[in-house]
């Protein structure tokens, strides 16, 4: 005998990046995952190029992601404690953007960057930080308030930052794997802050090298690498080789030759070479045509 | 041992100018107890490892990614970038940041250069300056030392210095190393002193490179020579391409 509702399965969130891109409007604030040039959720990123969708507010501990939108001009205001490729220290298109005035930019501390996605994680309107009073992180945010301790303790009289939630309007990440429901799993040795980019967003869309079925998921792997849980998950998109040209151990290194190529190539001849194709698919066969020039 | 290179190897080549910043780094850490280590550049790196290796064996070091790792990179810890944030608010760690401008009270700037609004070389950001030095003991590794580093006032302050660090109770600079010496902040005032040189450097040299006047004590030290096992352990084992020597050209 069956039961009724075992034909009933939970909502498939499976989806393509041109369909996430189209969910999103111009203006709003996007969350990016990942760490300077680690497992950032390229293909996404690579995808809001296609789309006319521009005057974002990027939320980001910045990498290529914050490079290429702006090099795009795809930014209108950044939050980022800092934007690197890692083994190339500077991110050039992120130079070129504050030398030249493009964006606006809100300069926090790497702490306090994370305890304003946990605000926003947990609908607070803020959470106290012993980081930026004293610094000129004070100066370029006027903006920013501090709080003393309500108790009567040893810290009584500290200033801390009451840090503000940095609500998301939507998240980009990018995992190993994922279910088709948005249980989405991290191999590598580290989370970064991808689970709380996803909580903090209205709207969290998940890239993976590759989606299985659920049971699959824990079949050869602990559960704690079940980082993120499908009620934060809107979308799910499986996008192999999508955190290109980024890092995502275990399933490849950063492609370090062609970082260094995108560093060190003007923008134009860059994106026409590789981004102006229409599709993922096509970026990833111009990829592959240049690594064979090279071998 | 390699015949390919022309880095001294053993003990019998003298003491390179690297060799004694690898030391002076070295001795930032001594007598930390069980802290995490955290070098940024390869001399404080080199100088982190042969402090676990020798006087400082409780140190915890990283592989440079999530992973706690001891001397022979077996994996004792789990360290992502989530715990360790709370690592340096909890303060078990003492970090030895660069900087691109450092003043005398040992404000720091690595975010940019000229004015923050439209800045003349925009550099990484603050990156985890501010919160690195309101919580953990924060040293500095200037490989170059020169007036554009050592200035007046730095443009974006970015990790605190002893002036701007009142009621902040966990703030410390134990030290700031750079090719040419040592320094610290044990003044009344907290205002940078010079407090050893390398061998081979002079007083005025190091005033001559500095964009402020530096307290000078009425006997300056000299950064000690490393034990003959110390060599042997930085020439042969840690650093046995001789990369130190790229950071820090004998000048």
């Amino acid at each position: 005998m069956t039961d009724r509702t075992d034909k009933i399965d939970r909502t498939d969130k499976t989806t393509t990046p041109d369909e996430v891109v189209s969910r999103l409007r111009s203006g709003m604030t996007l969350g990016i995952g990942g760490w300077g040039s680690r497992r950032k959720p390229m293909a996404l990123v690579r995808a809001l190029l296609r789309s006319e969708i521009t005057d974002l507010t990027v939320v980001s501990y910045g990498g290529p992601d914050v490079g290429i939108l702006a090099a795009a001009g795809r930014i209108r205001r950044l939050v980022t404690p800092f934007v690197t490729l890692d083994s190339i220290p500077l991110e050039p298109h992120f130079r070129a953007a504050r030398e030249s005035g493009a964006l606006e930019l809100t300069e926090l501390d790497e702490a306090m960057f994370m305890w304003g996605l946990h605000a926003a994680a947990n609908r607070l309107p803020f959470l106290p930080v012993r980081a930026g009073v004293g610094s000129d992180v004070m100066r370029v945010n006027p903006e920013l308030r501090t709080v003393t301790s309500p108790y009567e303790d040893d810290s009584a009289g500290e200033e801390f930052v009451a840090v503000p939630a940095l609500r998301l309007d939507a998240a980009f990440v990018h995992m190993n794997r994922s279910d088709r429901h948005g249980n989405a799993q991290y191999l590598g040795p580290d989370p970064y802050f991808d689970d709380l980019f996803c909580e903090a967003a209205d709207a969290a869309y998940v890239s993976c090298e590759e989606i299985v079925e659920t049971a699959d998921l824990t079949k050869d792997a602990a559960p704690q690498t079940l980082l993120i849980s499908r009620h934060t998950v809107t979308g799910v998109v499986e996008t192999p080789n999508g955190a290109h040209f980024t890092s995502c151990v275990p399933d490849y290194g950063r492609d370090e030759p062609f970082q260094k190529l995108y560093a060190t190539t003007p923008w134009a001849e860059f994106a026409e070479r590789f981004l102006s194709g229409g599709s993922e698919h096509t970026y990833q066969t111009a990829v592959q045509a240049w690594h064979k020039e090279q071998s | 041992m390699s015949t390919e290179t022309t880095t001294a190897t053993g003990t019998s080549a003298p003491v390179s100018r690297a060799e004694y910043c690898v030391i002076a780094c070295a001795e930032a850490w001594r007598d930390n107890g069980e802290v995490l280590a955290s070098p940024m550049g390869l001399v404080p790196s080199v100088g982190a490892r042969l402090a676990k290796r020798t006087f400082a064996p409780d140190l915890l070091l990283t592989d440079g990614e999530a992973m706690l790792v001891g001397i022979d990179g077996t994996v004792e810890g789990w360290l992502p970038y989530r715990r360790h944030l709370t690592m340096v608010t909890g303060g078990r760690r003492h970090v030895m940041m660069g900087a691109s401008q450092i003043d005398r009270y040992g404000n720091q700037n690595i975010s940019c250069i000229g004015d923050w609004d439209r800045p003349k070389r925009q550099l990484l950001g603050v990156r985890g300056a501010p919160v690195n030095t309101l919580n953990n003991p924060v040293s500095y590794w200037i490989p170059k030392h020169s007036r554009r580093v050592f200035v007046e006032r730095v443009d974006m302050v970015s990790g605190v210095g002893y002036d701007r660090a009142e009621g902040a109770r966990y703030h410390r600079l134990p030290r700031v190393v750079s090719d040419l010496g040592v320094f610290d902040f044990a003044t009344p005032d907290h205002a940078m002193r010079l407090a050893a040189l390398h061998p081979g450097v002079t007083v005025e040299e190091v005033q001559a490179a500095t964009g402020f006047d530096l307290v000078i004590p009425d006997e300056v030290p000299y950064t000690r020579e490393p034990t003959a096992h110390e060599r042997e352990l930085i020439r042969d084992v840690l650093d046995p391409k001789g990369l130190r020597d790229r950071e820090v050209p004998t000048r």
